[in-house]
């Protein structure tokens, strides 16, 4: 019974293929929009899981000079605020994990003709595992070789594949700033940050050999930043008041005077950048409701033309044998039919439009199955409660009226 | 069995309520029909034969009276028993034929088994069956507009036969037709009483055609004004 319906609303749409089209387009538009609002709101949160897993967790950075509201440091660059000595105080503090003192400049690497610009990231061993960093061949640095001011680098991936292509780098000297550094390791890849970046892109150097003998640093000691790794996500206000007076204790900084270090929140500042796509994403929800009602008042609209004009049809149907839930079931499949196979467009179009925002805009976009299901089901429920009044209608019509009209 | 009572009409009346007030149709009009008679109704315009025929087809209910169908009084079943009793008992042919247009013959024949519960197999069978049993085997898979309005007729009545029905309730069905075709039409009418016992009540303005019934019923002003066997002499008492 239910076979020969479906078959019986198939011919029935078939019969008016332009019209059932444009009915069908509210729903497309509308799943449509639902399928990309559940894929950037996915790509969103994968996106930030990504990076934090990149970066790790309960992360801190401890920057040199205070910053304004405006965001304009004061005080960097003129006066050694933050030196490897901070970094090993705030090594002590129960709340912290590990740190890693940061002194990061911009270098020229030479490997026989190869030459590559890159970052140089003067830092100790801990950054390894505070920077949620893998090696990848060979090994990193020890905090001996950081006291002694070795020579000894470890190549992030994309400065090992512009150097050396496929050839094992490990073992080889390459020229820094005109110095002879022996490659002790490599570093495994991380791809891109958040913001863009090839985090790849970097060198690692004993922090010591970069302020003597890379950056010629002026000030003994003085470090542009510190990561901080707190012990767990509860850990970090605590972590974050405990440095504050840590720091301000070993800075000598009187009550009246403001701090002349900045602390930020790495995790948090991650899921504000998710909250910027997360509002984009309520606006795609928006527009998704919209046309599913304006869509399922279009197949309301048509299914009471189709009862109306197929009136002497019902009639028929009555007169045979049809009871009333024959009928309703019967208008009801076909309402369910308009909205599903609009849905069916409508999420190909959702995945064509994900597809073309990942390649495109490089927005990370993410289409679930989950999300496909939902779109069908959302699809289902608008057909059923557009169609029931329409349906209902049908069914209720006296057979002996149903017949006589003309 | 013939003696079994298959309708049994009393002190049936319908008013139509329009704007202009109430419109007495039917006035107590009585009658009882026996399994397989095979009865003409005939009257002049306007007299009530189609809205009899409505009652009788559970398609509409009287305002007052008692209908009782196959040992069932009508007046106190639920609409899904009414409909249980169309799909059943009754196979209807119309003036107009009324099949569905865009189903082809073996779709519409069968129609009436879809809500019957019957699985496809069986109704496509059923219904082939019953098309080359009405001459129209090999027209299966046409739309009914492609057939002339005399195959359209015999498509309705093998629609009517498929359900296996105690009773067809045919309202002028030779209404739209020529004489050579509306014979035709009867004789398959005829056979179904004489051969399958189906029970046939018809409603005729022509002589010629009710002469293939054996009992003719005569409304005037919505009452039965005649009642009587057809005997091969012609109508009895009645001047058409
Ligand atoms: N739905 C209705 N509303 C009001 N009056 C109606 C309705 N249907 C029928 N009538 C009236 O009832 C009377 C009987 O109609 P009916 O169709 O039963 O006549 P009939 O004997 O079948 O006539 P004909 O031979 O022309 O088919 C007519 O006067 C008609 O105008
Ligand atoms: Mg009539």
């Amino acid at each position: 019974m239910i076979s020969a319906m479906v078959s019986e609303a198939w011919r029935a749409m078939s019969a008016n293929r332009m019209r059932a089209f444009l009915t069908m387009l509210g729903m497309m538009i509308g799943v449509a929009a639902v399928i990309m609002m559940l894929a950037v709101g996915r790509g969103t949160q994968y996106a930030v899981e990504q990076s934090i897993a990149a970066m790790g967790s309960n992360l801190f950075i401890v920057l040199a000079g205070s910053q304004t509201t405006t965001g304009v440091r004061i005080g960097t660059g003129n006066a050694p605020t933050l030196v490897a000595a901070d970094a090993d105080a705030i090594a002590e503090l129960p709340e912290v994990a590990g740190v890693a003192p940061i002194s990061p400049g911009s270098a020229q690497v030479v490997y026989g003709s190869n030459n590559w610009g890159t970052i140089a990231t003067g830092t100790t061993a801990s950054y390894i595992d505070v920077g949620n960093w893998k090696v990848e061949e060979g090994e990193m640095f020890s905090d001996a070789d950081v006291r002694s001011a070795s020579r000894v680098v470890v190549l992030g991936q994309t400065v090992v594949k512009n150097l050396f292509g496929d050839e094992s780098p490990v073992g080889k000297t390459v020229r820094i700033s005109q110095s002879p550094f022996t490659v002790i390791g490599t570093l495994a890849s991380k791809g891109q940050s958040l913001d863009g970046r090839d985090q790849d892109d970097t060198v690692f150097i004993p922090l010591v050999t970069a302020q003597r003998k890379v950056f010629g640093n002026n000030f003994r000691g003085a470090v542009r930043f510190i990561m901080v790794k707190a012990t767990s996500a509860q850990a970090m206000p605590a972590a974050e008041e405990a440095m504050t007076s840590l720091l301000r204790q070993r800075h000598r900084l009187t009550d009246r005077r403001p701090d002349d270090f900045t602390i930020r929140n790495l995790t948090a500042a991650a899921n504000t950048a998710a909250a910027t796509t997360k509002a984009m994403s309520l606006m795609l929800g928006a527009i998704a409701s919209v046309s599913l009602l304006v869509g399922g008042i279009g197949i309301m609209n048509i299914m009471l033309v189709s009862v109306t004009e197929r009136t002497r049809e019902i009639g028929i149907r009555i007169a045979i044998g049809a009871r009333e839930r024959d009928i309703r079931l019967q208008f009801l499949l076909e309402a369910i039919f308009l909205s599903l196979i609009g849905s069916v467009v409508g999420v190909a179009m959702g995945v064509g439009a994900a597809a073309i925002a990942n390649a495109v805009a490089n927005l990370t976009v993410v289409v679930t199955v989950g999300s496909i299901l939902l779109a069908f089901f959302v699809a289902a429920a608008v057909g059923i409660f557009f169609g029931y009044y329409p349906a209902n209608k049908a069914a209720q019509l006296k057979p002996i009226d149903a017949l006589r009209y003309q | 069995m013939p003696d079994q009572s298959l309708i049994q009409v009393e002190h049936l009346y319908k008013e139509y309520y329009t704007d202009a007030g109430s419109v007495p149709v039917l006035k107590d009009v009585n009658l009882e029909i026996r399994k397989g008679e095979f009865v003409a109704i005939m009257g002049p315009s306007g007299s009530g034969k189609s809205t009899f025929m409505n009652i009788l087809g559970c398609l509409d209910l009287p305002t007052a009276g008692r209908y009782v169908l196959d040992g069932r009084d009508v007046g106190t079943l639920q609409k899904d028993a009414l409909a249980g009793l169309r799909n059943e008992v009754i196979g209807f042919v119309f003036q107009g034929f009324n099949l569905l247009p865009r189903a082809n013959l073996v779709d519409n024949v069968a129609l009436p088994l879809v809500y019957a519960g019957v699985d496809k197999e069986e109704r496509r069978r059923r219904s082939e069956e019953l098309l080359a049993k009405v001459g129209l085997a090999t027209h299966g898979h046409h739309a009914p507009n492609q057939i002339s309005g005399g195959q359209q007729q015999r498509v309705a009545i093998a629609r009517a036969l498929i359900n296996k029905p105690r009773l067809i309730l045919a309202d002028e069905p030779t209404g739209n037709l020529d004489t050579s075709t509306s014979e035709e039409i009867m004789k398959l009418l005829s056979d179904l009483n004489q051969h399958d016992g189906i029970t046939i009540v018809l409603v005729t303005h022509e002589p010629d055609i009710a002469a293939h019934a054996g009992r003719m019923v005569q409304f005037v002003d919505g009452k039965v004004t005649h009642d009587g066997a057809i005997t091969h002499g012609g109508i009895e008492g009645v001047q058409a």
